[in-house]
């Protein structure tokens, strides 16, 4: 689906061949890695780390690009590349078009104050000003007077959830609320990119799925580019168009949730993917099976001709008002012939519920086990367009992959 | 001279020789300073103006003005009635006692110094906090400043300057800013770096980072060295009363002359009041600052 988008839109932020090398000579390191010597080989030889190599990365406006990776695999590294608050040592970040590589000191300032904002792990809040002047901190920056950034930032006090916290100091809010102030900060200067680095990563996992549906009913509204760091993959699946995964400094894979779950990579990605609740992570629409026989006659003659065309034992019955229920073989073969020109009727119909495209798997478990045949999948103008059969749920959810999936992975 | 006594002695320039890098070292200096004195005193000129200024300023408000003054700071740092009303008492004990004059012209000289040593000591803190080679090249000149005994670098100001006021706050000064120069540069230096970090984010200048940022997360280490400052001008009273610098040091120093038990005690215990003081206020200043982050 996003792809389609971007074949027509150029990406937000491109960045090309870059490399970070930490220690005392930077351009020494590089040189090695660039002709391939390992992480460990390069320490060895000259101390120095590192932290990045070679990333290619596009991300499209109004994403939710995530960036994977456990601790130490230079996910924090590399979204600190985005607003050069540390400096490639090779390689070029544009940003909207302009190449953040070149601009000088103030205009790296200027960049920094209206394109882009940041949310910190350990919210990175200050806490000698109150929630409302925290809030208010970019705009303050900017140079913007005090009533009008008292106004905008009393509305996203209000936005987050944070009511009647305005004269709070930070140290007297709860880990949720901090980042809610974080969050508002961020937002607040209407940057175009948020940068959020390990963002929920130090909440309890109550609150941390509460910001995730807050930070994606924003997103709905607000249509931000959002590049999102996280060590969690079910976090990643959650909130991600597109995920990066990166490894040792390397970007190992890249690509929608559903790819990077049903085709892992390499060994290191199926690990990650392993331990994910795929009931959780999946919708319908990415594991349904796309074939199907629909019925749109009227009466039992057609359907039974139909039925005879189609290699499925089923088909589901539709008209005008979209989907009515499930026909099988068996019933139209009990039908008298000489009934064929009778309507076709609900009274023949087995009443089986439809799911939606865009549902969680783990939301139509219930309907599956209650039913034997085949659910109809609709999609969001009530149309059929495909089953999900109690087999190919199955097979999902196990940790087996089915002999045809590998196959088609291989395809 | 057997060939090795080195073994036995350790070699050492002959007399003749370390005379004559006396000497020179004091025959230059000596110049420089009848080169350069007048015009260095010209310079320090309205520092010596604006002490006498101050001086005769306390000296010469009704003391109940002075105490109702000073009750009022103690109020202003703490918020605390406790204190407020020690304050008066013990500037009133002071006065009843007979040292209200010297101690005065001492709080004058104290207050004149501190204010200095703020002023000199902030920039340089803050220069150390954002370069290493700063720091590593002022940490040595702060060592040697709190340790080389006072008397040592009283002789080049006297022989500079003469005895008086101006020597004395100068002497003052060199003792006592080490400690505000030191909590500056550390309290920069702990600042969370997330927090610092935030702040570039979102295009904060350097100098916005640093009164927006570094200077008000560090101001209770700020504090704390301001208040050792004011301790350590405290101690350098009766040092720098040998140079003629009025106020309790004296009697202090004519009580060890004379053997005037009382006299001595009395100057001393007035200067312990003060220390007391100063140090009660500005850390209840400090504390307060603290608790604002919490938010109390």
């Amino acid at each position: 689906m996003s792809d389609d988008n971007k074949k027509d839109s150029t990406p937000l932020i491109s960045i090309k061949n870059l490399y970070k090398v930490f220690g005392e000579n930077e351009q020494k390191g590089l040189e090695l890695v660039k002709a391939g010597q390992t992480k460990d080989q390069i320490l060895a030889e000259t101390g120095d780390t590192v932290g990045l190599c070679d990333i290619n990365l596009d991300i499209y406006p109004g994403e939710i690009f995530v960036i994977m990776g456990l601790s130490g695999s230079g996910k924090s590294t590399l979204i600190r590349h985005f607003n050069r608050l540390i400096e490639p040592t090779a390689g070029t970040i544009e940003v909207g078009g302009i190449d953040v590589m070149k601009l000088k000191d103030k205009e790296l300032q200027e960049f920094r104050r209206h394109k882009m904002s940041m949310v910190f792990q350990r919210f990175g809040l200050m806490p000698h000003r109150s929630v409302l002047q925290n809030i208010a901190y970019g705009l303050q920056v900017q140079g913007v007077p005090k009533a009008e950034r008292q106004e905008r930032a009393l509305q996203w006090i209000k936005t987050v959830g944070l009511d009647g916290y305005a004269d709070k100091f930070p140290n007297q809010l709860s880990g949720g609320q901090q980042q809610r102030v974080g969050l508002a900060r961020a937002l607040c200067t209407d940057a175009e990119i948020l940068l959020m680095d390990e963002a929920f990563s130090a909440l309890d996992p109550l609150i941390r799925s509460e910001m995730q549906d807050q930070l994606i009913g924003l997103q709905e509204t607000l249509h931000k580019t959002i590049v999102f760091i996280t060590h969690d993959l079910d976090e990643a699946l959650r909130l991600g168009d597109n995920i990066a995964i990166l490894r040792d400094g390397i970007l190992v894979q890249q690509g929608p949730p559903v790819e990077i779950l049903l085709n892992p990579a390499d060994d290191y990605v199926e690990a990650f993917v392993k331990d994910v609740n795929r009931a959780r992570a999946l919708t319908v629409e990415t594991v349904m099976q796309p074939q199907v026989c629909r019925i749109a006659s009227e009466t039992i003659g057609e359907a039974v001709a139909q039925m005879r065309k189609s290699k499925h034992d089923f088909a589901y019955v539709v008209n005008d008002d979209g989907y009515q229920g499930v026909i099988t073989q068996d019933t139209l073969e009990n039908v008298e012939k000489s009934d064929y020109s009778n309507v076709l009727d609900s009274s023949l119909l087995e009443d089986v519920p439809a799911v939606q495209g865009d549902a969680l798997l783990e939301t139509v478990i219930p309907e599956m086990l209650d039913n034997v045949l085949p659910l109809p999948v609709l999609n969001d103008d009530g149309q059929v367009e495909g089953n999900l059969s109690r087999a190919t749920l199955a097979e999902i959810l196990s940790d087996q992959p089915s002999p045809d999936e590998t196959q088609s992975n291989q395809a | 001279m057997s060939d090795n006594s080195w073994l036995s002695e350790i070699p050492q320039l002959d007399r003749h020789q370390l005379l004559d890098i006396r000497k020179t070292l004091d025959g230059a200096y000596r110049s420089f300073s009848r080169e350069y004195g007048d015009s260095i005193e010209a310079f320090f000129d309205p520092l010596l103006t604006f002490l006498i200024w101050f001086e005769k300023l306390l000296l010469s408000s009704p003391w109940w003005l002075v105490i109702g003054v000073l009750a009022g700071f103690a109020y202003a740092a703490s918020r605390s009635w406790k204190l407020t009303v020690s304050v008066a008492g013990a500037f009133f004990l002071i006065g009843f006692f007979g040292m209200w004059d010297n101690t005065m012209r001492t709080m004058s000289i104290i207050l004149v110094s501190t204010l200095l040593s703020i002023m000199i000591g902030l920039p340089i803190g803050i220069a150390m906090a954002r370069s290493n080679r700063v720091q590593s090249f002022v940490t040595p000149v702060l060592d040697i400043m709190q340790t080389m005994p006072a008397f040592v670098y009283l002789i080049p100001v006297v022989m500079l300057l003469g005895i008086g006021k101006i020597p004395g706050v100068i002497a003052v000064i060199i003792y006592s800013v080490p400690p505000v120069i030191r909590l500056t540069n550390l309290g920069i230096r702990l600042v969370d770096k997330e927090v610092l970090e935030a702040a570039t984010a979102y295009g904060a200048s350097s100098m916005q980072r640093l009164f927006g940022v570094q200077l008000p997360l560090a101001m209770p280490n700020i504090m704390a060295g301001i208040n050792q400052t004011i301790m350590m001008a405290l101690a350098m009273v009766v040092i720098a009363s040998m140079i003629g610098v009025k106020g309790l040091g004296q009697p202090v120093l004519k009580s060890i002359t004379n053997q005037y038990f009382t006299l001595g005690l009395l100057n001393g215990l007035a200067i312990v009041a003060l220390a007391i003081i100063f140090d009660r206020i500005s850390q209840s200043y400090a504390k307060r600052t603290l608790q604002s982050f919490e938010g109390k």
